[in-house]
């Protein structure tokens, strides 16, 4: 198993929120687009998820219905709601004004 | 998101917290068999790959109450934990019912004496104001606080700046005719202004008006309510009607609330305005009366007292000889209503709260033991997650549902024994003390029970709180782990059991004392003896035995028909009998003496010819009375060895010739004889100077019959009531009793009885809790060294060696709890040596005894487990871990 990458704080719900604006999935299906999305470097702990994914339910950004698999398994599948989305976008403004901070941070060393 | 719907979907999820669970199971494991799917997909064998999913899968428990923490309440968990508490006190019952016996005990013990602190000592007096009220007496050379002179009473009233009002009060006995003969009543004669003063109105019709306590006004009373219930049947007509007192008709013009009552004079019946003076209140040198005083607005006491000495000195001036030496005092009613009690009832709250500490350390130590054995418990929680917090909590909430179930429990015991201890206060005792009466449960004593018990949630919720702080998750999972966690324990157990120890030396030494008080106070020297002595007063009507002579006749008739009852060795009257009080004294002069106008106060007493050989007291010299020193022969006395000591220093008394301060012809008697001292005053008084004069030669309407029997004291009281109303059925009797009960009830040695018994109480419980602490302190630390043991034996150590090594540790905790103790209880001893009798508080035999008894009870409970610790199999306790 594939040493696991702890996720910047505070990220983990705007992962899971942008997974589900692609297609809803199910708990392990959030997991796997995750892993794979991020070419197996992010690794989303199960003991995080479920308590994401229920605080999510909480907040009325997600809504959860139990549908079948293709493999005819009964599953929890996860849906972004418009509230959701909206947070999304909060999110990601955020994140991306945290981001580039961070560069400038970083990038200023080296060009001093 | 609005924090309502926020709330509603919590709630919902509560209610459906059976589908929450199941779903979140099924959706979990789904994700195990996707990602065990996974692994068998990367070509892992299906053992390895379940494993593999599990392993990632992680903690599914810790995982699902992460996740329920996520949308449930913080109230849910409080109920999780509650329930677990509960669940850990019914798996050890036994741990639980001693930990809530505890707690009941301590806490129902100091509740209890609260309430009784509270009612005597922080519930004001019923009256206005009454912080404003002041008890107003003179003082004398004898008396610190003694009776007012009707005179000195009315100069004071005139001449004070200090009072907006100055009344006085004096109680008297009353012959009640009622339609089965005549009946002693005991009513109080006040001032007019007296009920004003107090801010008291009437219930029912009116009180006295100003003016009516005059000579020659219309004679008038007021009923108590009680008197009204019992005599009147609570008839509202009442108001009008006449009653007859001492043959002479009073007019009821008013009844008193219910609420209301005067300590000093708690039994009366009837109270009326002062109206006709009696024999003493005619001279201003006769002191029968006590005042009240309301202090005007912005004066201070210190001044009041200031402005009265200011008129006493004047009147000694003016009046020197009645007043000479006679200053003033004046000091808040309420420290004449519970002064006396103030003492004792602080230090049995001082014993109750010791008790209560014991107590709580001894749960609190209990509590450590429980939690040290469930250190693997614990150390599991931890590693499956639950946080320290959360874990704390859990201990708390245990020391919590300790305390809260001890402090209901406790809040009922108290209620049930603050009713049998106001019970048992004899009668006589409960009537001076009318606060006493509505003695129960109210918002002060719940306050504090509700204080208390939130101390005790303190105390029981820290100690294991703190300890857990100390201790690491992981030595606790270690296989049989005896980590810095039992260092925390040895040094914290260790601790409160020195505590427990010191505590119980406080109140052994304490319980020690007043027992010793106790026992002393009971064997004071009386000067006669007490077995077989019956008593009952006898009130004659002064309408009916009118002069001194038809009263000596029925003195003598008294004495002979009783003389006559079978059994009945020999009877003799007194004017007040022995072990009563210093009062009813005499100023008296010796003829022949020098004389500057000193007041020597002395007992008086007029006895019958027969009283003191009835007593059994012992002549020194001279001779007793006879029936026949009369008012026809020469006036005799006899004095008591202390009057002959102190003034008659080495000389014969005998025909020494005394009379009062101006030395009146008709005054003059002469001694007849000495007496030892018979013990007139209260138990724990001093032995004053008395003199005896014959009951013939100054008879009075009011006396007590003496009665010396062969047989039980206590069944010749009925026929002595009978034979004295067969002598006249007018003759009101009361107060039978025999002698050594009476002695019994008197206050100091009902004072001392209770305390002493109490604090013995509460020093036996003590002195067994602090022995059963130090035994499971001693107990526990064995448990833990088994192995240790073990291997000093297979080395070779001696089972000698091995008590030297248990009974050591004991014996540091018994010996600094001891000496800490010592110190302690000489402390408090000093705090209550008012309540010393005969006793120092730093009593040697005492200390000692205590010191020795704790420390044989103490090593004998450290023995127990040390003798299991040195019949310790070597091999045994090596592969016992």
């Amino acid at each position: 198993m594939a040493k696991k990458s702890d996720l910047l704080p505070g990220t983990l719900d705007m992962l899971i929120l942008k997974t589900l604006a692609r297609a809803p999935l199910h708990g392990y299906g959030i997991a796997l687009s995750i892993k794979r999305s991020s070419d197996d470097v992010l690794t989303v702990e199960e003991g995080s998820l479920y308590p994401a994914l229920q605080r999510l339910l909480l907040q009325g950004w997600v809504n959860a219905e139990w549908k079948m698999t293709e493999t005819k398994r009964r599953a929890r599948f996860y849906t972004l709601t418009t509230a959701g989305r909206k947070q999304l976008g909060i999110e990601l403004t955020q994140f991306e004004v945290m981001i580039a901070a961070i560069g400038r941070v970083l990038r200023d060393p080296l060009e001093a | 998101m609005n924090p309502l719907s926020h709330f509603v979907k919590k709630l919902s999820i509560l209610f459906g917290r059976q589908r929450f669970q199941s779903e979140l199971d099924e959706e979990m494991t789904f994700h195990r068999e996707q990602a065990e799917k996974e692994f068998l997909a990367a070509g892992m064998m299906p053992e390895a790959a379940r494993y593999a999913a599990m392993r990632q899968f992680g903690n599914s428990t810790r995982l699902k109450e992460q996740t329920h923490e996520v949308v449930g309440f913080r109230a849910e968990t409080v109920f999780q934990d509650l329930n677990f508490a509960l669940r850990q006190l019914r798996r050890n019952p036994g741990f639980a019912v001693t930990a809530i016996l505890i707690l009941v005990l301590g806490i129902g013990v100091s509740v209890a004496i609260f309430g009784f602190v509270d009612a005597a000592l922080l519930q004001p007096l019923p009256y206005a104001a009454p912080n404003r009220l002041m008890a107003v007496d003179e003082s004398g050379a004898a008396f610190p606080v003694s009776n007012l002179s009707y005179y000195d009473y009315l100069d004071w009233k005139r001449l004070n700046r200090s009072f907006s009002s100055l009344e006085v009060y004096g109680g008297t006995g009353y012959l009640l005719r009622t339609s089965a003969g005549a009946e002693p009543v005991q009513a109080v004669r006040v001032s007019d202004g007296f009920f004003r003063t107090l801010g008291v109105h009437p219930m029912l019709g009116r009180d006295f008006a100003p003016g009516e306590d005059r000579p020659g006004q219309a004679k008038i009373a007021m009923l108590s309510y009680a008197t009204w219930l019992k005599r009147f049947g609570a008839r509202r007509d009442v108001i009008g009607q006449t009653i007859d007192l001492n043959s002479q008709t009073y007019t009821i013009v008013g009844v008193l609330p219910r609420e209301f009552a005067f300590a000093p004079h708690g039994d009366a019946e009837f109270w009326a305005p002062l109206q006709d003076l009696n024999g003493c209140e005619q001279r201003r040198s006769c002191h029968n009366l006590d005042g009240i005083g309301r202090l005007r607005d912005g004066v201070t006491l210190q001044s009041a007292v200031a402005d009265l000495k200011n008129i006493a000195a004047q009147l000694e001036r003016q009046y020197p000889g009645s007043n000479q030496g006679q200053g003033a005092v004046a000091l808040p009613l309420a420290e004449i209503i519970v002064g006396d009690v103030r003492p004792i009832l602080l230090a049995l709250l001082g014993g109750a709260g010791l008790l209560l500490l014991i107590a709580c350390v001894n749960v609190a130590s209990l509590m450590l033991v429980r939690s040290e054995s469930r250190r693997r418990e614990i150390a599991v929680r931890g590693a499956l997650g639950a946080t320290p917090a959360r874990l704390t909590r859990q201990f708390v909430t245990e020391g919590l549902l300790l305390a809260v179930s001890g402090g209901l429990g406790g809040v009922v015991l108290a209620a049930w024994t603050m009713t049998v201890l106001t019970r048992l206060l004899p009668k006589g005792v409960a009537t001076q003390m009318p606060y006493l009466a509505d003695l129960r449960l109210n918002s002060h004593t719940l306050a504090f029970a509700a204080a208390v018990c939130l101390l005790a949630s303190l105390l029981l919720a820290a100690t294991p709180a703190i300890q857990l702080s100390f201790q690491k998750i992981r030595d606790g999972l270690a296989e049989g782990g005896r980590g810095n966690g039992s260092r925390v324990w040895r040094r914290f157990g260790a601790n409160l059991v020195v505590v427990e120890l010191a505590v119980a030396v406080v109140l052994l030494v304490g319980a020690g004392l007043l027992g010793q008080s106790f026992y002393r106070l009971l064997h004071v020297p009386l000067g006669f003896e007490t077995d077989h002595l019956a008593t009952v007063q006898v009130i004659a009507p002064d309408t009916i035995f009118k002069n001194d002579q038809q009263r000596v006749a029925l003195g003598r008739e008294v004495v002979r028909r009783i003389s006559a009852l079978p059994g009945v060795q020999s009877v003799g009257l007194t004017s007040v009998p022995p072990v009563a009080c210093n009062c009813n004294t005499d100023w008296i002069r010796f003829v022949g003496k020098p004389f500057h106008g000193e007041h020597n106060e002395v007992n008086q007493r007029d006895v019958s010819a027969e009283y003191l050989a009835t007593l059994k007291a012992k002549l020194v010299r001279g001779r007793l009375f006879a029936d026949g020193d009369d008012a026809s022969k020469p006036r005799v006395v006899l004095i008591n060895e202390t009057l002959a000591r102190k003034y008659f220093p080495g000389e014969d008394p005998v025909g020494k010739k005394i009379g009062d301060g101006d030395l009146t012809p008709a005054s003059i008697r002469e001694v007849i004889g000495v007496v030892a001292d018979v013990r007139e005053g209260a138990l724990d008084a001093d032995i004053w100077p008395t003199e005896y004069t014959p009951f013939n030669q100054g008879p009075d309407n009011y006396f007590v019959v003496v009665t010396r029997t062969a047989q039980d004291d206590g069944s010749l009281l009925p026929t002595l009531v009978r034979t004295l109303h067969s002598i006249d059925p007018n003759l009101g009797t009361m107060d039978e009793s025999t002698m050594n009960l009476r002695i019994g009830s008197t206050q100091p040695a009902l004072l001392h009885r209770v305390s002493s018994w109490l604090v013995g109480g509460f020093a036996a419980v003590a002195l067994l809790l602090g022995v059963v602490g130090l035994y499971g302190v001693v107990a526990y630390s064995v448990s833990q060294r088994t192995r240790e043991i073990g291997v000093r034996m297979a080395l070779g150590a001696q089972r000698s060696s091995v008590y030297s090594l248990v009974l050591g540790e004991a014996t540091r905790l018994i010996a600094l709890g001891i000496s800490l103790g010592l110190v302690g209880a000489v402390a408090a001893a000093l705090l209550i040596r008012k309540l010393l009798f005969g006793v120092q508080a730093w009593d040697a035999a005492t200390l000692v005894s205590v010191a020795v008894l704790l420390a044989v009870s103490a090593l004998l409970a450290s023995y127990i487990p040390a003798r299991r610790a040195a019949s310790v199999n070597p091999t045994d306790a090596l592969r016992a871990e």
